[in-house]
């Protein structure tokens, strides 16, 4: 985005890197592909706020920690490489979470522990090893970006479609008309409860597998 | 006695790790091949909560609380350090992880082999900071609490991924539609489980 930074021979947003923003949308995607990042997430998405929110600092803490890795990564020993990986990662998550607790203290409370838990969120540290570790600053920035994206995008579709059938509404304010309620219509509860947020992933990932039939299991 | 007695089975079935907070996953859904694999999975899993759950205790009651520091001399009643707790739990969780993977290693060989290659995997274990968080909110008030709580919580965990293993050791040989083989239906079986363990709500002793 810096302008004095395209002196450089390949361009900013040359096709590699966009490739790196993309591919964690479809192909690459952290949750249904990689298996990455399922912990701390699906605990989050009973409504869309939360889950924009938790998708945004997660994004945040990926592509700073990776920026960081990047850089250090030559200085780095490896034997002790996880612990400063920790280190650099949880610092970024307690700056996240006091900003959230001072600008949107209720979303904060809501979160709970999960703001916490970014940091042994598995798409960080496997981002880390697999990507920063061995790639230069920039192209790491853009992945950690891409997969925090691709992590989110995943979180606010499973957000919007509990929200939307648990309680009729979206980002909490009433999407489905009252007429419809007066005619018979009920929300699904069952779509608030954590056993739903399982069996949704569970479809999203079915119904992207047979989309693109290279990712389908061998076994 | 009754009231720990009460923590122990709520933090097993209610407020399971994996069915209720979804604590643990990666883990969960990468070893849970076999049956063997996630029984050595699960005891370290309990292990490493019971050393680190306590001790995190500790750290926060005596050093990282708002006038924790009283103790060490009456000018540091005022010091609020929590904002540092992130940063210390998992200091504290990766050391002792290290340590245990090494004490493990010099005193008891076949215990070594049969949880050392799941040890470093421990330490990014969600489940493991998860609970340290949990008591850091909920604010349980002696070591005793913590220390039920986290051996709940870690049997919760053992239950949950021998339950899963077994399950993927029969439908191996079921007719699974392609696209939902493997992680599909991993996920929504999870979901079912769910579902069974939210049957034991409400329950009280």
């Amino acid at each position: 985005m810096n302008n004095t930074m395209k002196k450089e021979r390949e361009p900013l947003f040359s096709p590699k890197n966009i490739k790196l923003l993309k591919n964690p949308f479809n192909l690459e995607n952290p949750i249904t592909v990689q298996v990455l990042g399922i912990c701390s997430a699906l605990a989050v998405t009973a409504q869309l706020k939360p889950a924009i929110v938790m998708a945004l600092s997660v994004t945040i803490v990926t592509a700073f920690s990776n920026l960081i890795i990047s850089s250090l990564r030559d200085t780095i020993p490896s034997r002790i490489r996880i612990i400063v990986q920790l280190v650099v990662v949880a610092t970024l998550v307690i700056i996240v979470d006091q900003v959230l607790k001072a600008y949107v203290y209720d979303v904060s409370k809501k979160l709970s522990v999960f703001v916490g838990l970014i940091i042994t969120n598995c798409i960080l540290m496997g981002r880390l090893e697999a990507f920063a570790m061995g790639n230069k600053p920039w192209p790491s920035f853009l992945d950690g970006i891409g997969n925090g994206l691709g992590y989110g995008a995943i979180l606010v579709t499973v957000g919007i479609i509990r929200e939307l059938f648990g309680s009729g509404k979206l980002y909490g304010f009433p999407i489905i008309p009252e007429a419809a309620f007066k005619a018979g219509y009920v929300n699904n509860g069952m779509m608030i409860l954590p056993p739903m947020a399982l069996v949704i992933i569970g479809v999203i990932i079915w119904l992207q597998r047979s989309k693109n039939r290279e990712l389908i299991d061998k076994s | 006695m009754e009231n720990l007695f009460n923590l122990f089975v709520r933090s097993i079935f209610i407020d399971n790790m994996i069915f209720a907070y979804f604590l643990g996953m990666c883990s969960y859904l990468a070893v849970s091949k076999t049956v063997k694999t996630s029984i050595g999975l699960g005891v370290a899993v309990i292990f490493v909560l019971l050393i680190t759950a306590p001790l995190n205790w500790l750290v926060d009651t005596y050093v990282l609380k708002a006038g924790a520091l009283k103790w060490l001399s009456p000018s540091l009643a005022d010091l609020d350090l929590s904002y540092l707790s992130f940063l210390i739990f998992i200091a504290v969780i990766a050391a002792v992880v290290q340590l245990v993977e090494m004490f493990v290693e010099k005193f008891s060989p076949p215990l070594y082999n049969a949880l050392g290659i799941f040890l470093p995997l421990i330490a990014v274990n969600c489940a493991i900071l998860g609970v340290a968080l949990f008591v850091q909110e909920r604010d349980y008030q002696s070591i005793s609490e913590v220390t039920v709580y986290a051996a709940g919580s870690g049997v919760g965990w053992f239950l949950a991924i021998t339950a899963i293993a077994a399950i993927k050791e029969k439908i191996r040989y079921s007719a699974i539609p392609p696209g939902l083989r493997g992680l599909g239906i991993s996920f929504i079986l999870t979901g079912l489980m769910a579902i069974a363990f939210m049957s034991f709500m409400g329950i009280k002793i």
